[in-house]
């Protein structure tokens, strides 16, 4: 895979530039376009936009937690509602749909040298039918009985079963959604595959593929062999649910009534949901970890601290994740023996994982850290991020979580590490590259604001509910207060929590604010604000057009990650530079030249 | 610096946090006292990890933050601290993982002592059968359950007839006596969940699933549902109570057994016979 003699000269096979698909009208530029960096921002756009309505059913719900009778429209059915709702948008259609659909796209053409993703037409069918995934979604709020409320892990039986809201039709949608959204994310996922095997200009090796690619790749790579089982999840789930079969249903009484199925089974079901929802977490992760990684490189202007090891624990741990799939399920009333299996697993990613924080912080030292929002928001990835990292350690080690699985504890853990700490990278990400794909920097004051609101009000949301969950309060639960075991004082905890919650939703209309304003009003950032080495940065226009590199690709002669390099005029060499100043191919191995 | 000294009180705010905040776990009544161990023994060593990590962080911030004329250093790896580094969290890991995996063996070893305790799971109640005199519980089948037959028992199993049903909230035990829970439903996913007894699992509609405890402390303790199971998920309570012998020796002569209340069709024709 990687050929360390293999210098930007010699490569192999040289093909001449195939003609770029031009758009002709306004619609096929800026609507159906398949330009990768126009659906980036698409789908950036929708997941952004379909995360607000999430955002508001977090506040609807931390209302009913604290004021419970308040707001009278929340009854149990409309609480279970927002529920799988907040959730399922959450994980799926915002976080994982910004990073694949949304940087994906955007950065691993640029980064690599291409003009565009290889498909660019099956490209951008994968959008429109995201966009439909949303919208099919969406109508379920305006269908009789409403979304289902079934909880985004909509374990069988009861998401088909009365006593469930949404059941009339909600739950159809939801499964028919999640069906589109996997062809949709199939049809971008084998893009970005191909284009990082294929696509990548002369000289870029794999291992000088900045790290954002490299997470973005695996993450890909991972949702390729984990949606196929949701996927067949969902299309079982339908059946059961419309043509009467007993895939997931065994025999059981509904109201007093003694139903037609027979022999299913439900965990069957939780086995296909988990063997996509635990690598999900990683899809989502994945990107964060890689994204992170350049941030706190180019911003401390240091080179990242063992790349090739940062590479190799990328891949480790994407494939570790397809077998840890059942530590959702210690408590689900399989054979008690898998526990020893999964927990043994479970712990043993702890290591790869703790790898990558050790050369994030590593990479820190010595370094000389610029405070600019991207590198804020990505400290604040290392916080909650080993805070959340560091609680699954309880979860994942089968019998601790006996008492803790289904409690607060798990909801606080779940948000601090796949909620909270990859929006903060999504939000770095988005301070870091707004400049390339605007011309413009976002506001910095308007930047901390949003940042200090952000990453305190997140850490005192969910830090405090773990001891919530420690008590034994049981998750999803619409009404907590009458729990023999909690003194009045969980109350006011509640009653904070929800307060730092308005808060924090809040300061996102400080950075949507932001986003919007300085289009035509932020400071021009030129083509390189942050002193970058990576190839997007080196676009001859910025933002950069179609095309992305005008005549010539460039050619790549190091690696991402040459800042500081001794002996170098400036503190940043790109990757496109040439000359032997380092004289090195790949990523070096050995350290070079004395201490400064 | 301020991003250093706000990263400095994250971590003495959450560790003062930790030993200062009134909401701690219930006081134990079972034998899982290893599990509250086991978590003790991880929030130490996660508790350092993060202050150690976190700590780090803003001392790289304060002492490398910019200033003119600052370079940092050219450093691609370093093999001998990444492998400490490594070796060192394996080490950690292994010390949470080994004595968890031990509680997680007698977790699911059930003593050959132990007495068994059905709980049968139905939206939103519980209920809950116990083998009577012969110490056995009689089959039983989702698809028998009817008006005359709550539990859907094989009213044709002879060990099912002198089981004590007990159609009520509450469940009584007796005393450092093991027992094995034995978890049924009949119409979806509940969680049979006690906090103080450490332990919980799932109930699935055509499976038994089980848990073993021994109580060791008297008193009255909430059951909380703790799988989502319908709109009327946080109202499905119940209680455990948990007796000396003799109390419990009185509670159980006033309970019914299968044949007494349902008197079925079956074991008319048996007396006859
Ligand atoms: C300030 C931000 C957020 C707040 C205040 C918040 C609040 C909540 C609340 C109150 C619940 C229900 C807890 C319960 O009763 O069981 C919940 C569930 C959930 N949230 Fe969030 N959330 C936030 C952000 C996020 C993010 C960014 C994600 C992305 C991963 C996320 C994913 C989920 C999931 C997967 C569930 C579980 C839904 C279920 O139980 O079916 N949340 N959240
Ligand atoms: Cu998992
Ligand atoms: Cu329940």
């Amino acid at each position: 895979m990687v050929d360390a003699t293999h210098g930007p000269d010699a490569h192999a096979a040289e093909f001449p530039d195939v003609e770029l698909y031009h758009p002709r009208s306004w619609w096929t530029r800026y609507v159906f376009s398949q330009d990768a960096k126009v659906i980036a921002i698409q789908y950036a756009s929708t997941a952004l936009a379909i995360g607000m309505l999430a955002l508001v059913l977090s506040w609807l719900m931390r209302m009913q937690l604290a004021f419970p009778g308040f707001l009278t429209f929340i009854d149990a059915a409309a609480y279970y509602q927002f529920i799988t709702m907040h959730g399922m948008i959450m994980v799926i259609y915002l976080i994982t749909a910004l990073f694949l659909g949304g940087f994906g796209n955007y950065l691993i053409p640029l980064m690599l040298g291409a003009r565009d993703m290889v498909f660019p037409y099956v490209n951008m069918l994968s959008y429109w039918t995201y966009l439909l995934a949303v919208l099919v979604l969406v109508a379920s709020w305006f269908t009789p009985g409403g979304p289902t409320g079934a909880g985004w892990t909509l374990y069988p039986p009861q998401a088909i079963l009365s006593n469930t809201p949404g059941q009339e039709s909600g739950i159809v949608l939801m499964l028919v959604s999640l069906i589109l959204f996997v062809i949709g994310f199939t049809m971008g996922g084998l893009n970005y595959i191909v284009t990082v095997l294929q696509g990548r200009t002369r000289g870029m090796t794999l291992m000088r593929m900045p790290l954002t690619v490299w997470g973005i790749f695996i993450a890909t790579v991972m949702a390729m062999l984990a949606f196929p089982a949701l996927f067949v999840a969902c299309v079982m789930m339908l059946f059961d649910k419309l043509l009467g079969t007993s895939f997931f249903m065994p025999a059981l009484v509904e109201m007093g009534e003694l139903l037609p199925h027979d022999g299913g089974s439900p965990i069957l079901f939780q086995h296909l949901f988990w063997f996509f929802g635990h690598p999900e977490v990683y899809i989502v992760a994945l990107p964060a970890f890689g994204i992170v990684s350049d941030l706190i490189s180019t911003h401390a202007r240091k080179n990242i601290f063992g790349y090739r090891m940062m590479v190799w624990a990328i891949v480790i741990i994407g494939a570790l994740s397809f077998v840890v799939w059942a530590h959702h399920m210690y408590v689900s009333g399989m054979n008690p023996y898998f526990g020893f299996f999964f927990a043994v697993t479970t712990l043993i990613i702890a290591v790869p994982t703790a790898i990558k924080v050790y050369n994030w912080v590593l990479t820190l030292w010595r370094g000389d850290i610029h405070l600019n929002p991207p590198m804020l928001f990505a400290l604040a990835f290392i916080v909650t991020f080993v805070n959340g990292g560091l609680t699954g350690l309880f979860l994942g080690n089968v019998v601790v979580d006996v008492p803790l699985s289904d409690t607060m504890f798990v909801v606080a853990h779940f948000h601090m590490v796949m909620g909270v700490a990859p929006i903060l990278v999504i939000f770095g990400a988005i301070y870091h590259w707004y400049p390339k794909i605007t011309g413009r920097m976002l506001d910095n004051t308007l930047a901390h604001l949003h940042f200090w609101v952000t990453f305190l009000g997140a850490y005192l949301i969910f830090f405090p509910m773990h001891y919530l969950g420690i008590m034994g309060v049981p998750r999803r639960y619409f009404e907590s207060g009458d729990i023999s075991f909690q003194p009045p004082s969980a109350h006011d905890l509640n009653i904070f929590i929800t307060v730092m919650a308005l808060i924090v939703g809040a300061a996102q209309l400080v950075f949507v604010f932001n986003l919007i304003w300085s289009i035509r009003h932020g400071k021009p950032s030129g083509g390189n604000p942050w002193r970058a080495t990576t190839l997007e940065w080196q676009t001859p226009e910025t933002p950069p057009v179609h095309g992305n590199f005008g005549r010539e690709l460039p050619v790549v002669y190091r690696w991402a990650y040459d800042y500081s390099v001794p002996g170098a005029a400036e503190d940043f060499i790109p990757q496109n530079q040439p000359g032997t100043n380092p004289p090195h191919s790949e990523a070096p191995k050995k350290r070079r030249g004395a201490k400064s | 610096m301020v991003v250093a000294v706000v990263l400095v009180l994250i971590v003495v705010g959450s560790v003062v946090f930790h030993f200062l905040s009134p909401w701690w776990w219930t006081p134990i009544a079972s034998n899982w006292g290893y599990i509250d161990n086991t978590i003790i023994i991880t929030f130490w060593i996660t508790g350092a990890v993060f202050a150690a990590v976190v700590l780090f962080v803003a001392y790289c911030v304060w002492r490398f933050r910019h200033k003119d004329g600052q370079k940092a250093d050219y450093e691609p790896e370093n093999k001998r601290l990444e492998n400490w580094l490594m070796g060192l969290t394996a080490v950690g890991v292994a010390a949470m993982l080994i004595p968890g995996l031990f509680v997680w063996g007698q977790f699911i070893s059930v003593p050959a002592e132990a007495t068994e305790a059905e709980v049968v799971g139905a939206q939103w109640q519980w209920a809950y059968r116990l083998p009577g005199a012969d110490g056995k519980l009689g089959l039983s089948d989702t698809r028998l359950v009817a008006a005359d037959n709550p539990y859907g028992i094989k009213p044709d199993d002879p060990n099912g007839h002198d089981d004590v049903l007990i159609e009520a909230d509450y469940l009584h035990l007796p005393i450092d006596k093991p027992v094995k829970m034995l978890l049924r439903s009949v119409d979806t996913l509940h969680d049979f969940y006690v906090a103080e007894f450490r332990s919980k699992m799932d109930m699935i509609p055509g499976a038994v699933t089980y848990f073993w405890f021994t109580p060791t402390r008297t008193g009255q303790f909430e059951v909380l549902c703790a799988e989502l199971c319908g709109t009327g998920h946080p109202y499905m309570r119940g209680g455990v109570v948990v007796d000396t012998q003799e109390d419990y020796d009185a509670w159980l002569a006033g309970q019914q057994t299968y044949a007494q209340l349902y008197a079925p069709e079956v074991l008319k024709t048996a007396d006859i016979d």
